[in-house]
């Protein structure tokens, strides 16, 4: 299991498919779920143009550490990875990426949207968005989905 | 005794300052925490508290050293 934090642009599929190599998950494997959610160009009917995503250092990886083991251990994931951007990002840049590996697809499915919506609900992270008329502070968290 | 509090995101840009030291009596909660480091401003409703970065809630007793963060709801917005 891996949580990692990065300021910097990051490319889940390159993450992704070093985190397997390196891992040796094994042949047990008949399930991999992966989500990456990414920075849109408009929220609310308004164009953005950056956001800046701030979190709480120490607590916010602390929190998402213990969301995933407790999905892990509620889904029997055999192994999850998540890495999530903090700082200043621009549209179209990767936010969050959830990959989880199970024995079948229903564990796998699951599990990676539980992992997700925890996050959402639990993880101390906070959106500053850019947009032509200034900038604001995104305090709604509505269901996206 | 001393804690250490820290505001975070909106909350801290309507305080005007990323938190503070604060010294306080030998038994104080959280909320007591936040008044006296804001001066005695009421602590909105929706904010949330954290003690040493567990989650717990403004009634919670508050020890010597402790770190006491208040923020507003966390979100991601929509994905």
């Amino acid at each position: 299991m891996r949580v990692e934090l990065r300021s910097g642009a990051f490319q889940p599929w390159a993450e992704l498919a070093e985190y397997e190599r390196a891992a040796q998950l094994g042949t047990g494997v008949g399930a991999t779920a992966t989500f990456v959610g990414t920075m849109r160009d408009y929220n609310e009917g308004e164009p953005v143009l950056g956001m800046y995503l701030e979190h709480y250092p120490g607590m916010a990886e602390r929190e998402l550490s213990a969301l995933v083991a407790a999905e892990v251990a509620r889904f029997q994931l055999i192994d999850a990875l998540v890495v999530h951007r903090v700082g200043a990002l621009a549209p179209g840049d990767p936010i969050v990426l959830v990959a989880v590996w199970s024995g079948h697809r229903r564990e796998g499915f699951e599990g990676c949207r539980a992992i997700m919506e925890a996050l959402k609900a639990r993880a101390p992270f906070w959106k500053r968005e850019r947009t032509v008329g200034g900038e604001r502070w995104v305090e709604k968290n509505t269901a996206g989905y | 005794m001393t804690v250490e509090v820290k505001f975070f995101a909106s909350l801290k840009e309507r305080l005007g300052c990323d938190g503070a030291k604060v010294e306080i009596g030998e038994v104080a909660t959280a909320a007591d925490v936040w008044l006296q480091a804001t001066g005695g401003k009421s602590l909105p409703s929706n904010v949330l508290v954290a003690i040493n970065m567990e989650y717990t809630d403004a009634a919670q007793a508050v020890k010597d050293g402790d770190e006491v963060a208040f923020f507003p709801p966390v979100t991601g917005g929509r994905w």
